[in-house]
Protein backbone atom coordinates (compact mmCIF):
# COMPACT_ATOMS: atom_id res chain seq x y z
CA UNK A 1 0.00 0.00 0.00
CA UNK A 2 1.15 3.48 -0.90
CA UNK A 3 0.03 5.07 2.38
CA UNK A 4 1.61 8.42 1.57
CA UNK A 5 -0.62 8.67 -1.50
CA UNK A 6 -3.70 7.64 0.49
CA UNK A 7 -2.95 10.28 3.12
CA UNK A 8 -2.33 12.87 0.40
CA UNK A 9 -5.71 12.29 -1.26
CA UNK A 10 -7.41 12.14 2.14
CA UNK A 11 -5.89 15.42 3.30
CA UNK A 12 -6.67 17.20 0.03
CA UNK A 13 -10.29 16.07 0.22
CA UNK A 14 -10.56 17.08 3.87
CA UNK A 15 -9.06 20.47 3.00
CA UNK A 16 -12.10 21.13 0.81
CA UNK A 17 -14.28 20.29 3.81
CA UNK A 18 -12.43 22.70 6.10
CA UNK A 19 -12.61 25.44 3.46
CA UNK A 20 -16.39 25.27 3.69
CA UNK A 21 -16.45 24.33 7.34
CA UNK A 22 -19.04 26.83 8.44
CA UNK A 23 -21.44 25.65 5.79
CA UNK A 24 -20.66 22.00 6.59
CA UNK A 25 -21.29 22.62 10.26
CA UNK A 26 -24.17 25.06 10.30
CA UNK A 27 -26.36 23.41 7.70
CA UNK A 28 -26.86 20.08 9.54
CA UNK A 29 -27.33 21.90 12.86
CA UNK A 30 -29.94 24.16 11.32
CA UNK A 31 -31.83 21.43 9.48
CA UNK A 32 -31.85 19.16 12.54
CA UNK A 33 -33.13 21.99 14.70
CA UNK A 34 -35.90 22.62 12.16
CA UNK A 35 -36.90 18.97 12.17
CA UNK A 36 -37.15 19.08 15.94
CA UNK A 37 -39.16 22.27 15.93
CA UNK A 38 -41.60 20.78 13.42
CA UNK A 39 -41.70 17.09 14.33
CA UNK A 40 -40.58 17.22 17.91
CA UNK A 41 -42.57 20.17 19.21
CA UNK A 42 -45.30 21.21 16.79
CA UNK A 43 -46.46 17.83 15.52
CA UNK A 44 -44.63 15.45 17.83
CA UNK A 45 -46.43 16.71 20.93
CA UNK A 46 -49.69 15.44 19.42
CA UNK A 47 -48.24 12.05 18.49
CA UNK A 48 -48.29 9.20 20.97
CA UNK A 49 -45.15 7.45 22.06
CA UNK A 50 -43.86 4.95 19.51
CA UNK A 51 -42.96 1.58 21.03
CA UNK A 52 -42.68 3.29 24.38
CA UNK A 53 -40.31 5.98 23.12
CA UNK A 54 -41.23 9.65 22.99
CA UNK A 55 -41.72 10.62 19.33
CA UNK A 56 -39.10 13.39 19.43
CA UNK A 57 -36.45 10.89 20.55
CA UNK A 58 -37.79 8.16 18.27
CA UNK A 59 -36.97 10.12 15.12
CA UNK A 60 -33.35 10.92 16.11
CA UNK A 61 -31.77 7.76 14.66
CA UNK A 62 -33.75 8.17 11.42
CA UNK A 63 -32.79 11.82 11.23
CA UNK A 64 -29.10 10.99 11.67
CA UNK A 65 -29.35 8.27 9.03
CA UNK A 66 -31.11 10.62 6.61
CA UNK A 67 -28.31 13.18 6.86
CA UNK A 68 -25.46 10.70 6.98
CA UNK A 69 -26.69 8.83 3.91
CA UNK A 70 -27.29 11.93 1.80
CA UNK A 71 -24.04 13.58 2.96
CA UNK A 72 -21.98 10.45 2.30
CA UNK A 73 -23.31 10.15 -1.22
CA UNK A 74 -22.97 13.81 -2.04
CA UNK A 75 -19.46 14.16 -0.56
CA UNK A 76 -18.03 11.07 -2.21
CA UNK A 77 -19.72 11.57 -5.58
CA UNK A 78 -18.62 15.18 -5.77
CA UNK A 79 -15.10 14.31 -4.58
CA UNK A 80 -14.38 12.03 -7.52
CA UNK A 81 -16.61 13.78 -10.07
CA UNK A 82 -14.87 17.14 -9.60
CA UNK A 83 -11.44 15.99 -10.84
CA UNK A 84 -13.20 14.23 -13.70
CA UNK A 85 -15.00 17.44 -14.57
CA UNK A 86 -11.92 19.67 -14.28
CA UNK A 87 -9.68 17.10 -15.95
CA UNK A 88 -7.06 16.76 -13.21
CA UNK A 89 -8.03 13.13 -12.74
CA UNK A 90 -5.15 12.50 -15.15
CA UNK A 91 -2.87 12.94 -12.17
CA UNK A 92 -4.54 10.17 -10.21
CA UNK A 93 -4.65 7.84 -13.20
CA UNK A 94 -0.96 8.34 -13.98
CA UNK A 95 0.25 8.09 -10.37
CA UNK A 96 1.77 4.85 -9.03
CA UNK A 97 -1.32 3.97 -7.01
CA UNK A 98 -3.90 1.22 -7.28
CA UNK A 99 -7.68 1.35 -6.95
CA UNK A 100 -7.68 0.48 -3.26
CA UNK A 101 -5.49 3.46 -2.47
CA UNK A 102 -7.61 5.83 -4.55
CA UNK A 103 -10.79 4.57 -2.90
CA UNK A 104 -9.28 4.65 0.57
CA UNK A 105 -8.34 8.32 0.10
CA UNK A 106 -11.58 9.58 -1.45
CA UNK A 107 -14.07 7.37 0.39
CA UNK A 108 -12.18 7.66 3.67
CA UNK A 109 -12.45 11.46 3.51
CA UNK A 110 -16.12 11.41 2.46
CA UNK A 111 -16.97 8.98 5.26
CA UNK A 112 -15.07 11.11 7.79
CA UNK A 113 -17.06 14.19 6.78
CA UNK A 114 -20.41 12.46 7.14
CA UNK A 115 -19.33 10.88 10.41
CA UNK A 116 -18.57 14.38 11.64
CA UNK A 117 -21.96 15.63 10.49
CA UNK A 118 -23.71 12.63 12.08
CA UNK A 119 -22.03 13.42 15.36
CA UNK A 120 -23.00 17.09 15.12
CA UNK A 121 -26.63 16.09 14.55
CA UNK A 122 -26.58 13.72 17.52
CA UNK A 123 -25.18 16.47 19.72
CA UNK A 124 -27.78 18.94 18.46
CA UNK A 125 -30.55 16.40 19.01
CA UNK A 126 -29.44 15.81 22.58
CA UNK A 127 -30.16 19.49 23.23
CA UNK A 128 -33.83 18.93 22.33
CA UNK A 129 -34.59 15.48 23.69
CA UNK A 130 -33.32 13.05 26.30
CA UNK A 131 -31.22 10.58 24.40
CA UNK A 132 -30.12 7.27 25.83
CA UNK A 133 -27.90 4.90 23.93
CA UNK A 134 -28.37 1.34 25.12
CA UNK A 135 -25.74 -0.21 22.84
CA UNK A 136 -23.06 2.44 22.21
CA UNK A 137 -20.69 0.10 20.37
CA UNK A 138 -23.42 -1.04 18.00
CA UNK A 139 -24.43 2.59 17.51
CA UNK A 140 -20.90 3.56 16.47
CA UNK A 141 -20.59 0.46 14.27
CA UNK A 142 -23.85 1.20 12.43
CA UNK A 143 -22.91 4.84 12.01
CA UNK A 144 -19.42 4.11 10.69
CA UNK A 145 -20.62 1.34 8.36
CA UNK A 146 -23.38 3.54 6.98
CA UNK A 147 -20.94 6.41 6.35
CA UNK A 148 -18.55 4.01 4.66
CA UNK A 149 -21.01 2.08 2.52
CA UNK A 150 -22.88 5.12 1.24
CA UNK A 151 -19.62 6.93 0.57
CA UNK A 152 -18.64 3.93 -1.56
CA UNK A 153 -21.98 4.21 -3.34
CA UNK A 154 -21.40 7.94 -3.82
CA UNK A 155 -17.98 7.20 -5.30
CA UNK A 156 -19.64 4.90 -7.86
CA UNK A 157 -22.22 7.58 -8.71
CA UNK A 158 -19.43 10.14 -9.13
CA UNK A 159 -17.62 7.90 -11.60
CA UNK A 160 -20.83 7.06 -13.44
CA UNK A 161 -22.08 10.66 -13.70
CA UNK A 162 -21.39 12.38 -16.99
CA UNK A 163 -22.66 15.78 -15.83
CA UNK A 164 -23.84 17.62 -12.75
CA UNK A 165 -27.46 16.70 -13.41
CA UNK A 166 -26.68 12.99 -13.29
CA UNK A 167 -24.71 13.59 -10.13
CA UNK A 168 -27.95 14.69 -8.45
CA UNK A 169 -30.19 12.17 -10.16
CA UNK A 170 -29.63 9.05 -8.05
CA UNK A 171 -29.63 10.83 -4.67
CA UNK A 172 -32.78 12.72 -5.62
CA UNK A 173 -34.82 10.02 -7.32
CA UNK A 174 -33.66 6.90 -5.51
CA UNK A 175 -31.97 7.60 -2.21
CA UNK A 176 -34.21 10.32 -0.75
CA UNK A 177 -37.45 8.33 -1.32
CA UNK A 178 -35.83 5.18 0.08
CA UNK A 179 -34.69 7.01 3.19
CA UNK A 180 -38.02 8.73 3.79
CA UNK A 181 -39.92 5.48 3.22
CA UNK A 182 -37.39 3.47 5.21
CA UNK A 183 -38.94 4.11 8.59
CA UNK A 184 -36.86 7.16 9.48
CA UNK A 185 -39.88 8.91 10.97
CA UNK A 186 -42.14 5.97 11.82
CA UNK A 187 -42.02 2.37 12.91
CA UNK A 188 -42.93 -0.01 10.11
CA UNK A 189 -45.28 -1.73 12.52
CA UNK A 190 -47.47 1.37 12.05
CA UNK A 191 -48.02 0.45 8.37
CA UNK A 192 -50.76 -1.80 6.95
CA UNK A 193 -49.55 -5.43 6.59
CA UNK A 194 -49.07 -5.25 2.80
CA UNK A 195 -46.86 -2.19 3.08
CA UNK A 196 -44.90 -3.80 5.88
CA UNK A 197 -43.93 -6.58 3.46
CA UNK A 198 -43.15 -4.18 0.62
CA UNK A 199 -41.05 -2.03 2.94
CA UNK A 200 -38.79 -4.99 3.70
CA UNK A 201 -37.39 -4.65 0.16
CA UNK A 202 -36.08 -1.22 1.07
CA UNK A 203 -32.46 -1.62 2.25
CA UNK A 204 -32.63 1.57 4.32
CA UNK A 205 -35.19 -0.08 6.62
CA UNK A 206 -32.47 -2.40 7.90
CA UNK A 207 -30.06 0.48 8.59
CA UNK A 208 -32.58 2.64 10.41
CA UNK A 209 -33.91 -0.33 12.34
CA UNK A 210 -30.46 -1.48 13.44
CA UNK A 211 -29.38 2.03 14.33
CA UNK A 212 -32.58 2.65 16.31
CA UNK A 213 -32.07 -0.65 18.16
CA UNK A 214 -28.67 0.63 19.31
CA UNK A 215 -30.48 3.55 20.98
CA UNK A 216 -33.72 2.10 22.31
CA UNK A 217 -33.27 -1.66 22.17
CA UNK A 218 -36.21 -2.03 19.79
CA UNK A 219 -36.00 -2.99 16.12
CA UNK A 220 -38.34 -3.54 13.18
CA UNK A 221 -36.13 -6.31 11.82
CA UNK A 222 -33.57 -8.55 13.61
CA UNK A 223 -30.35 -6.69 14.39
CA UNK A 224 -28.17 -9.38 12.88
CA UNK A 225 -30.10 -9.07 9.65
CA UNK A 226 -29.46 -5.32 9.74
CA UNK A 227 -25.72 -5.90 10.17
CA UNK A 228 -25.67 -8.47 7.37
CA UNK A 229 -27.58 -6.08 5.10
CA UNK A 230 -25.17 -3.22 5.59
CA UNK A 231 -22.15 -5.53 5.42
CA UNK A 232 -23.44 -7.05 2.19
CA UNK A 233 -24.12 -3.62 0.72
CA UNK A 234 -20.59 -2.48 1.59
CA UNK A 235 -19.07 -5.54 -0.06
CA UNK A 236 -21.24 -5.09 -3.15
CA UNK A 237 -20.04 -1.49 -3.51
CA UNK A 238 -16.39 -2.54 -3.11
CA UNK A 239 -16.98 -5.19 -5.79
CA UNK A 240 -18.43 -2.67 -8.22
CA UNK A 241 -15.54 -0.26 -7.62
CA UNK A 242 -13.01 -3.02 -8.12
CA UNK A 243 -14.68 -3.83 -11.44
CA UNK A 244 -14.68 -0.13 -12.42
CA UNK A 245 -10.94 0.14 -11.91
CA UNK A 246 -10.25 -3.21 -13.55
CA UNK A 247 -12.14 -2.31 -16.70
CA UNK A 248 -11.50 1.43 -16.57
CA UNK A 249 -15.23 2.03 -17.00
CA UNK A 250 -15.90 5.76 -17.41
CA UNK A 251 -12.46 6.72 -16.14
CA UNK A 252 -9.82 5.16 -18.39
CA UNK A 253 -10.31 5.01 -22.15
CA UNK B 1 23.21 5.74 -24.63
CA UNK B 2 20.73 3.32 -23.11
CA UNK B 3 17.03 3.58 -23.90
CA UNK B 4 15.01 4.75 -20.91
CA UNK B 5 11.72 4.22 -22.69
CA UNK B 6 11.03 1.36 -25.06
CA UNK B 7 7.77 1.16 -26.96
CA UNK B 8 7.00 -1.91 -29.03
CA UNK B 9 4.19 -2.28 -31.55
CA UNK B 10 1.82 -0.16 -29.49
CA UNK B 11 -1.74 -0.22 -30.76
CA UNK B 12 -4.82 1.51 -29.50
CA UNK B 13 -8.31 1.08 -30.89
CA UNK B 14 -11.01 3.05 -29.10
CA UNK B 15 -14.42 1.56 -28.35
CA UNK B 16 -15.95 3.30 -31.35
CA UNK B 17 -13.49 1.45 -33.59
CA UNK B 18 -11.17 4.40 -34.18
CA UNK B 19 -7.58 3.24 -34.48
CA UNK B 20 -5.55 5.95 -32.75
CA UNK B 21 -2.24 4.05 -32.72
CA UNK B 22 -1.35 1.55 -35.41
CA UNK B 23 1.71 -0.23 -34.12
CA UNK B 24 4.13 2.41 -32.82
CA UNK B 25 7.65 1.29 -31.91
CA UNK B 26 10.12 3.75 -30.49
CA UNK B 27 13.21 3.90 -28.27
CA UNK B 28 13.89 7.04 -26.28
CA UNK B 29 17.35 7.60 -24.94
CA UNK B 30 18.09 8.93 -21.51
CA UNK B 31 18.75 12.66 -21.45
CA UNK B 32 17.46 13.51 -24.90
CA UNK B 33 14.72 15.86 -26.04
CA UNK B 34 12.45 14.18 -28.51
CA UNK B 35 9.83 16.20 -30.32
CA UNK B 36 6.85 14.34 -31.66
CA UNK B 37 5.45 16.31 -34.52
CA UNK B 38 2.10 15.68 -36.04
CA UNK B 39 -1.12 17.34 -37.08
CA UNK B 40 -4.16 17.40 -34.80
CA UNK B 41 -5.59 13.93 -34.30
CA UNK B 42 -2.33 12.23 -35.31
CA UNK B 43 -2.23 10.13 -32.14
CA UNK B 44 0.30 12.15 -30.14
CA UNK B 45 -1.80 12.53 -27.02
CA UNK B 46 -3.03 8.93 -27.20
CA UNK B 47 0.59 7.77 -27.35
CA UNK B 48 1.51 9.79 -24.25
CA UNK B 49 -1.67 8.79 -22.40
CA UNK B 50 -1.00 5.14 -23.08
CA UNK B 51 2.57 5.35 -21.83
CA UNK B 52 1.46 7.18 -18.67
CA UNK B 53 -1.39 4.79 -17.87
CA UNK B 54 -4.30 7.13 -18.54
CA UNK B 55 -5.36 5.05 -21.52
CA UNK B 56 -4.98 1.29 -21.78
CA UNK B 57 -3.26 -0.10 -24.85
CA UNK B 58 -5.08 -2.57 -27.08
CA UNK B 59 -1.80 -4.41 -27.64
CA UNK B 60 1.94 -3.85 -27.54
CA UNK B 61 4.27 -3.02 -24.70
CA UNK B 62 5.86 -0.05 -22.99
CA UNK B 63 8.92 -0.38 -20.79
CA UNK B 64 10.00 2.57 -18.63
CA UNK B 65 13.48 2.30 -17.17
CA UNK B 66 13.17 -1.46 -17.61
CA UNK B 67 9.77 -1.69 -15.91
CA UNK B 68 6.65 -2.76 -17.78
CA UNK B 69 4.08 0.05 -17.57
CA UNK B 70 1.24 -2.37 -16.79
CA UNK B 71 2.76 -5.27 -14.83
CA UNK B 72 5.15 -3.03 -12.88
CA UNK B 73 3.10 0.16 -13.04
CA UNK B 74 4.29 1.48 -9.70
CA UNK B 75 7.98 1.50 -10.64
CA UNK B 76 7.28 2.58 -14.21
CA UNK B 77 4.96 5.49 -13.34
CA UNK B 78 7.25 6.72 -10.57
CA UNK B 79 9.78 7.62 -13.28
CA UNK B 80 7.35 9.66 -15.35
CA UNK B 81 6.08 13.20 -15.03
CA UNK B 82 3.25 14.38 -17.25
CA UNK B 83 2.32 17.90 -18.26
CA UNK B 84 -1.06 17.68 -19.96
CA UNK B 85 -2.17 19.72 -22.91
CA UNK B 86 -5.16 21.31 -21.23
CA UNK B 87 -4.88 23.45 -18.11
CA UNK B 88 -6.46 21.09 -15.63
CA UNK B 89 -6.03 22.53 -12.16
CA UNK B 90 -8.40 22.83 -9.26
CA UNK B 91 -9.15 26.57 -9.22
CA UNK B 92 -9.46 27.00 -5.45
CA UNK B 93 -6.22 25.38 -4.33
CA UNK B 94 -3.00 27.26 -3.71
CA UNK B 95 0.12 26.80 -5.83
CA UNK B 96 2.26 25.35 -3.04
CA UNK B 97 -0.52 23.00 -1.92
CA UNK B 98 -1.19 21.58 -5.36
CA UNK B 99 2.51 20.98 -6.07
CA UNK B 100 2.96 19.33 -2.66
CA UNK B 101 -0.13 17.22 -3.39
CA UNK B 102 1.44 15.92 -6.61
CA UNK B 103 4.55 14.79 -4.76
CA UNK B 104 2.51 13.00 -2.12
CA UNK B 105 0.35 11.31 -4.74
CA UNK B 106 3.47 9.61 -6.05
CA UNK B 107 4.17 8.29 -2.57
CA UNK B 108 7.19 10.51 -1.97
CA UNK B 109 7.70 11.95 1.51
CA UNK B 110 7.38 15.72 1.82
CA UNK B 111 10.50 17.63 0.77
CA UNK B 112 9.76 21.34 1.11
CA UNK B 113 13.25 22.39 -0.02
CA UNK B 114 12.85 20.56 -3.32
CA UNK B 115 9.38 21.99 -3.93
CA UNK B 116 10.74 25.45 -3.19
CA UNK B 117 13.59 24.89 -5.62
CA UNK B 118 11.19 23.80 -8.38
CA UNK B 119 8.90 26.77 -7.76
CA UNK B 120 11.83 29.18 -7.78
CA UNK B 121 13.16 27.78 -11.06
CA UNK B 122 9.74 28.22 -12.62
CA UNK B 123 9.39 31.75 -11.18
CA UNK B 124 6.43 30.64 -9.09
CA UNK B 125 7.82 31.00 -5.60
CA UNK B 126 6.34 34.48 -5.16
CA UNK B 127 2.97 33.06 -6.15
CA UNK B 128 3.11 30.04 -3.84
CA UNK B 129 0.20 31.24 -1.73
CA UNK B 130 -1.92 32.40 -4.66
CA UNK B 131 -4.95 30.45 -5.64
CA UNK B 132 -4.83 28.85 -9.10
CA UNK B 133 -7.84 30.89 -10.23
CA UNK B 134 -5.89 34.10 -9.65
CA UNK B 135 -2.98 33.13 -11.92
CA UNK B 136 -2.45 34.02 -15.57
CA UNK B 137 -2.56 31.34 -18.26
CA UNK B 138 1.23 31.23 -18.49
CA UNK B 139 1.58 30.84 -14.74
CA UNK B 140 -0.90 27.99 -14.75
CA UNK B 141 1.17 26.18 -17.34
CA UNK B 142 4.20 26.59 -15.13
CA UNK B 143 2.24 25.17 -12.21
CA UNK B 144 1.46 22.11 -14.34
CA UNK B 145 5.17 21.68 -14.99
CA UNK B 146 5.98 22.14 -11.30
CA UNK B 147 3.42 19.47 -10.41
CA UNK B 148 4.91 17.08 -12.94
CA UNK B 149 8.42 17.65 -11.55
CA UNK B 150 7.47 17.42 -7.87
CA UNK B 151 8.18 13.69 -7.59
CA UNK B 152 11.56 14.00 -9.31
CA UNK B 153 10.75 12.09 -12.51
CA UNK B 154 13.45 11.00 -14.93
CA UNK B 155 11.20 11.37 -17.93
CA UNK B 156 8.98 14.35 -18.55
CA UNK B 157 6.17 14.37 -21.08
CA UNK B 158 5.06 17.76 -22.29
CA UNK B 159 1.89 17.49 -24.32
CA UNK B 160 1.68 20.58 -26.52
CA UNK B 161 3.34 22.79 -23.89
CA UNK B 162 3.04 25.96 -25.92
CA UNK B 163 -0.31 25.49 -27.65
CA UNK B 164 -2.07 28.83 -27.62
CA UNK B 165 0.58 30.73 -25.66
CA UNK B 166 2.20 33.96 -26.81
CA UNK B 167 5.66 34.14 -28.36
CA UNK B 168 7.38 35.40 -25.21
CA UNK B 169 5.98 32.63 -23.05
CA UNK B 170 6.87 30.08 -25.69
CA UNK B 171 10.49 31.20 -25.58
CA UNK B 172 10.35 31.02 -21.76
CA UNK B 173 9.03 27.49 -22.00
CA UNK B 174 11.86 26.47 -24.33
CA UNK B 175 14.34 27.87 -21.86
CA UNK B 176 12.74 25.83 -19.09
CA UNK B 177 12.95 22.69 -21.23
CA UNK B 178 16.64 23.32 -21.92
CA UNK B 179 17.31 23.76 -18.21
CA UNK B 180 15.51 20.53 -17.43
CA UNK B 181 17.59 18.71 -19.99
CA UNK B 182 20.70 20.16 -18.37
CA UNK B 183 19.45 18.66 -15.09
CA UNK B 184 19.41 15.27 -16.80
CA UNK B 185 15.67 14.90 -17.41
CA UNK B 186 14.62 13.09 -20.56
CA UNK B 187 11.96 15.12 -22.34
CA UNK B 188 9.36 14.04 -24.82
CA UNK B 189 7.25 16.85 -26.14
CA UNK B 190 4.47 16.84 -28.65
CA UNK B 191 3.87 19.84 -30.78
CA UNK B 192 2.47 20.93 -34.04
CA UNK B 193 4.75 23.94 -34.09
CA UNK B 194 7.69 23.02 -36.28
CA UNK B 195 9.57 26.01 -34.93
CA UNK B 196 9.43 24.43 -31.49
CA UNK B 197 10.94 21.14 -32.58
CA UNK B 198 13.55 22.97 -34.61
CA UNK B 199 14.50 25.15 -31.66
CA UNK B 200 14.87 22.62 -28.87
CA UNK B 201 14.71 18.98 -29.99
CA UNK B 202 17.61 16.59 -30.36
CA UNK B 203 15.51 14.15 -32.32
CA UNK B 204 12.29 14.57 -34.19
CA UNK B 205 9.59 11.96 -34.66
CA UNK B 206 6.82 12.53 -37.15
CA UNK B 207 3.51 10.92 -36.36
CA UNK B 208 0.37 11.00 -38.43
CA UNK B 209 -2.70 8.80 -38.66
CA UNK B 210 -1.51 6.79 -35.65
CA UNK B 211 1.75 5.80 -37.33
CA UNK B 212 5.26 6.95 -36.64
CA UNK B 213 6.56 7.92 -40.06
CA UNK B 214 10.12 8.42 -38.90
CA UNK B 215 12.35 9.29 -35.97
CA UNK B 216 15.64 10.91 -36.73
CA UNK B 217 18.27 13.27 -35.36
CA UNK B 218 16.99 16.73 -36.14
CA UNK B 219 20.19 17.80 -37.92
CA UNK B 220 20.34 14.59 -39.94
CA UNK B 221 16.72 14.87 -40.88
CA UNK B 222 17.19 18.39 -42.10
CA UNK B 223 20.33 17.44 -43.98
CA UNK B 224 18.80 14.33 -45.48
CA UNK B 225 15.48 15.76 -46.42
CA UNK B 226 16.57 19.35 -46.80
CA UNK B 227 16.66 21.01 -50.12
CA UNK B 228 18.18 24.34 -50.94
CA UNK B 229 16.79 26.95 -53.20
CA UNK B 230 18.60 29.60 -55.20
CA UNK B 231 16.66 32.65 -56.18
CA UNK B 232 18.05 34.47 -59.19
CA UNK B 233 16.66 37.99 -59.33
CA UNK B 234 16.64 39.63 -62.73
CA UNK B 235 16.93 43.28 -63.75
CA UNK B 236 14.19 42.82 -66.35
CA UNK B 237 11.27 40.44 -65.81
CA UNK B 238 10.74 37.45 -68.11
CA UNK B 239 7.42 36.03 -69.24
CA UNK B 240 8.60 32.46 -69.75
CA UNK B 241 11.65 30.41 -68.97
CA UNK B 242 14.05 30.94 -71.89
CA UNK B 243 14.69 27.90 -74.09
CA UNK B 244 18.37 27.87 -73.14
CA UNK B 245 17.43 27.29 -69.48
CA UNK B 246 14.77 24.61 -69.98
CA UNK B 247 17.08 21.79 -68.84
CA UNK B 248 17.27 23.35 -65.35
CA UNK B 249 14.68 22.79 -62.63
CA UNK B 250 13.37 26.36 -62.61
CA UNK B 251 10.25 28.18 -61.59
CA UNK B 252 9.26 31.73 -62.35
CA UNK B 253 8.53 33.73 -59.22
CA UNK B 254 7.75 37.35 -58.28
CA UNK B 255 5.78 37.87 -61.51
CA UNK B 256 8.77 37.02 -63.67
CA UNK B 257 11.17 39.13 -61.66
CA UNK B 258 13.12 36.09 -60.44
CA UNK B 259 13.88 32.47 -61.23
CA UNK B 260 13.83 29.90 -58.45
CA UNK B 261 16.23 26.97 -58.69
CA UNK B 262 15.76 23.99 -56.33
CA UNK B 263 18.72 21.70 -55.79
CA UNK B 264 20.12 19.10 -53.46
CA UNK B 265 22.77 20.78 -51.32
CA UNK B 266 24.46 17.46 -50.56
CA UNK B 267 24.84 16.41 -54.20
CA UNK B 268 28.31 16.28 -55.70
CA UNK B 269 27.27 18.75 -58.33
CA UNK B 270 24.68 21.31 -57.44
CA UNK B 271 24.43 22.60 -61.01
CA UNK B 272 24.72 26.19 -59.84
CA UNK B 273 27.74 27.08 -61.99
CA UNK B 274 26.12 25.70 -65.14
CA UNK B 275 22.88 27.46 -64.34
CA UNK B 276 24.53 30.83 -63.83
CA UNK B 277 26.54 30.40 -67.05
CA UNK B 278 23.37 29.51 -68.93
CA UNK B 279 21.54 32.49 -67.45
CA UNK B 280 24.30 34.77 -68.78
CA UNK B 281 24.23 32.95 -72.15
CA UNK B 282 20.50 33.51 -72.37
CA UNK B 283 21.16 37.23 -72.15
CA UNK B 284 19.56 37.73 -68.74
CA UNK B 285 21.13 40.22 -66.36
CA UNK B 286 21.36 39.31 -62.66
CA UNK B 287 20.22 41.85 -60.11
CA UNK B 288 20.88 39.65 -57.09
CA UNK B 289 21.09 36.02 -55.96
CA UNK B 290 20.12 34.48 -52.66
CA UNK B 291 19.82 30.96 -51.29
CA UNK B 292 17.64 29.54 -48.58
CA UNK B 293 17.43 26.17 -46.83
CA UNK B 294 14.14 24.37 -46.43
CA UNK B 295 12.92 24.46 -42.85
CA UNK B 296 11.68 21.57 -40.80
CA UNK B 297 8.23 22.82 -41.63
CA UNK B 298 8.75 22.24 -45.35
CA UNK B 299 10.05 18.76 -44.55
CA UNK B 300 7.12 18.09 -42.28
CA UNK B 301 4.51 19.18 -44.80
CA UNK B 302 6.21 17.01 -47.40
CA UNK B 303 6.26 14.04 -45.04
CA UNK B 304 2.69 14.27 -43.89
CA UNK B 305 1.29 14.83 -47.35
CA UNK B 306 3.64 12.20 -48.78
CA UNK B 307 2.54 9.88 -45.96
CA UNK B 308 3.07 6.26 -46.66
CA UNK B 309 5.50 6.73 -49.53
CA UNK B 310 7.99 8.43 -47.23
CA UNK B 311 7.54 5.75 -44.60
CA UNK B 312 8.32 3.07 -47.13
CA UNK B 313 11.37 4.94 -48.33
CA UNK B 314 12.60 5.36 -44.74
CA UNK B 315 12.05 1.69 -43.99
CA UNK B 316 14.05 0.92 -47.11
CA UNK B 317 16.90 3.14 -45.90
CA UNK B 318 16.90 1.50 -42.50
CA UNK B 319 17.07 -1.94 -44.07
Amino acid sequence: MNWTAVATIYKAEMARFWRTFLQSFISPVLSTSLYFVVFGSAIGSRIQEVDGVEYGAFIVPGLVMLSVITQSISNASFGIYFPKFIGNIYEILSAPINFLEVVAGFVGAAATKSLFIGTVILCTASLFVDLTVQHPLAMVAFLVLTCLSFSLMGFIIGIWAGNFEQLQLVPLLVVTPLVFLGGSFYSISMLPPVWQTITLFNPVVYLVSGFRWAFFGQADVPVLLSLCAIGGFTLACVGVIWWIFKTGWRIRA
Amino acid sequence: MAAILTIRDLRKTYDGGFQALKGVSLDIEEGEILALLGPNGAGKTTLISTICGITTATSGSVSVGGFDNVGQFRQARALIGLVPQEITLEPFTKVLDTVTFSRGLFGKPAKPALVEDILRKLSLWDKRDSRIMDLSGGMKRRVLIAKALAHEPRILFLDEPTAGVDVELRKDMWEIVRELKADGVTIILTTHYIEEAEAIADRVGVITGGELLLVEEKEQLMARMGQKQLEVQLTAPVEAIPEALSQHNLQIVHGGGALLYTYDARAERTGITTLLNDVAQAGLVLADVQTRESSLEDIFVGLVSGGQAVKDATAGDAA
